[in-house]
């Protein structure tokens, strides 16, 4: 018997427009309680495969018959079989997720965030499973790329799509929930790789040291990609305004959370100067800029049109983050009752600064789960 | 350890070895042990959850050469 697939494309689209989904899913209570599909009209149940084995009939009465239920497993073979029993048992709105959480955790959705000063384009790339946020900035035939994952593909694609030639791609830091796909890419394009030099202290591969108040320009119009200094999750941690117009904030901080300081080890060493990057550098930026931040925690971070973006000044505002007076008070909020670290950071340190080299298949392991980048 | 007996469960996808595993495990008696072979990567959060839950007692597990090993003792 077949059953009807459901991609992750089509999840996205029902997250993005608020719709509803009744999400079976079928993996461990474990892996359940630490990272599932998260949506605003979402309802849910969780029963591990392997207890239903020998049958569904003790669940059917927790799922609904009138509305469309999508069942969901690691990789897609378990969820498949689950959703195969249910067609048995007379439901018809029922599908399996293609490739699972597996497939949920690498989606790309490109959003547009606006056109830019002299004829632009600027892409928000939102990898809407793990929360990472990457960018591609496009102006006259040329185009940059930001904090890229390493589905590298989607963006050399989308780029030819556009007719442009990738020309510098930067990282904002080294990344310690991802893998990042940035020297792939200029690998395979011939691009530049730009990297703050302060994290890029064990790395084994040639870069191009990226400093406070450098500018590169993407195509012959006055893009400029203006470089700013600003540690506090990674010593090396920098920040990009682009066009004027938009702040990008790498995983310093995030739409209604700030960055973590201590994933590269040193949490203690790097309160001050995160402090300072939010309170002072910060501070002296236009309030009118749109800040762009490398993830997102919550769909509540989400605006209506999928992009993820808010004014600096709204965020001084309202991101408690910004609004604690007292230092010793900001330092016990980043260094204690952290949240749990990424699943296997080190290892994915390790990747990207070159010292391992996992295949495929364990790279998608060591990403799995959400990026648990900021605190609240 | 003694093992009455073991299962292949190498180059099969979720969930086939636990589907595997199930029916082994009705060949043996409680106390005995089945030993696992396999290669899927979520066979041993996956295993180990089950055996739990199915009141066996997962002995050992141990990764040689990409190949997962599981020792678990059938339950009463």
């Amino acid at each position: 018997m077949t059953v009807k697939n459901m991609t992750v494309k089509e999840i996205t689209n029902k997250v993005l427009n608020n719709e509803e989904l009744f999400l079976f899913d079928v993996r461990t209570e474990d892996a359940y309680q630490d990272w599932k599909i998260e949506g605003e009209n979402f309802s849910y149940l969780n029963v591990p495969y392997f207890d239903l084995l020998d049958g569904v009939e003790e669940i059917v009465g927790q799922l609904p018959r009138d509305k469309e239920i999508a069942v969901v497993c690691a990789k897609g073979g378990s969820s498949q079989m689950v959703a195969e029993m249910l067609v048995e048992e007379g439901f018809e709105n029922v599908y399996s997720v293609e490739g699972g959480m597996k497939a949920w955790s690498e989606h790309l959705e490109p959003v547009k965030v606006n056109d830019l000063k002299d004829g632009g384009e600027l892409y928000q790339f939102v990898r809407i499973g793990k929360g990472c946020l990457s960018y591609m900035v496009v102006s006259n035939g040329e185009a940059a790329i930001i904090d890229s994952t390493r589905m590298t593909d989607v963006y050399v694609d989308f780029a030819k799509e556009l007719g442009v030639k990738i020309t510098n791609v930067f990282d904002t830091h080294l990344h310690a929930d991802h893998i990042s796909g940035g020297r792939k890419i200029a690998e395979q394009t011939g691009a530049t790789y730009w990297l703050p030099p302060e994290d890029a202290g064990e790395v084994t591969f040639d870069y191009q040291p990226l400093r406070d108040g450098d500018h590169v320009t993407v195509g012959n119009t006055n893009i400029d990609i203006h470089a700013l200094y600003s540690p506090g999750h990674t010593k090396g941690s920098t920040s990009f305004v682009v066009d004027d117009q938009y702040l990008m904030t790498g995983d310093i901080l995030f739409i209604d959370s700030i960055g973590r300081p201590d994933l590269a080890g040193k949490a203690d060493d790097w309160v001050m100067d995160l402090r300072e990057t939010l309170y002072t550098r910060y501070k002296e930026l236009s309030d009118d800029l749109i800040v762009l931040p490398a993830h997102f925690m919550i769909m509540d971070e989400l605006n209506e049109d999928g992009t993820v973006a808010e004014k600096l000044g709204t965020l001084f505002e309202k991101n408690h983050g910004l609004n604690i007076d007292d230092q010793e008070e900001f330092r016990k909020m980043v260094t204690e009752n952290l949240p749990p670290q990424p699943n296997a950071y080190q290892e994915i340190r390790e990747t990207n600064m070159g010292k391992i080299s996992p295949d495929n298949e364990e790279q998608r392991e060591m990403e799995i789960g959400p990026n648990r980048c900021a605190v609240r | 350890m003694n093992v009455t007996k073991t299962l292949d469960a190498t180059g099969l996808a979720c969930p086939m070895p636990i589907v595997k595993t199930k029916k082994a495990m009705k060949d043996i008696e409680a106390g005995e042990v089945l030993e696992i072979h396999a290669t899927d990567q979520g066979a041993k959060a996956d295993l180990t959850a089950w055996a739990k839950s199915g009141g066996h007692e997962l002995l050992q597990t141990e990764e040689d050469n990409g190949v997962f090993k599981f020792w678990i003792k059938k339950g009463e």
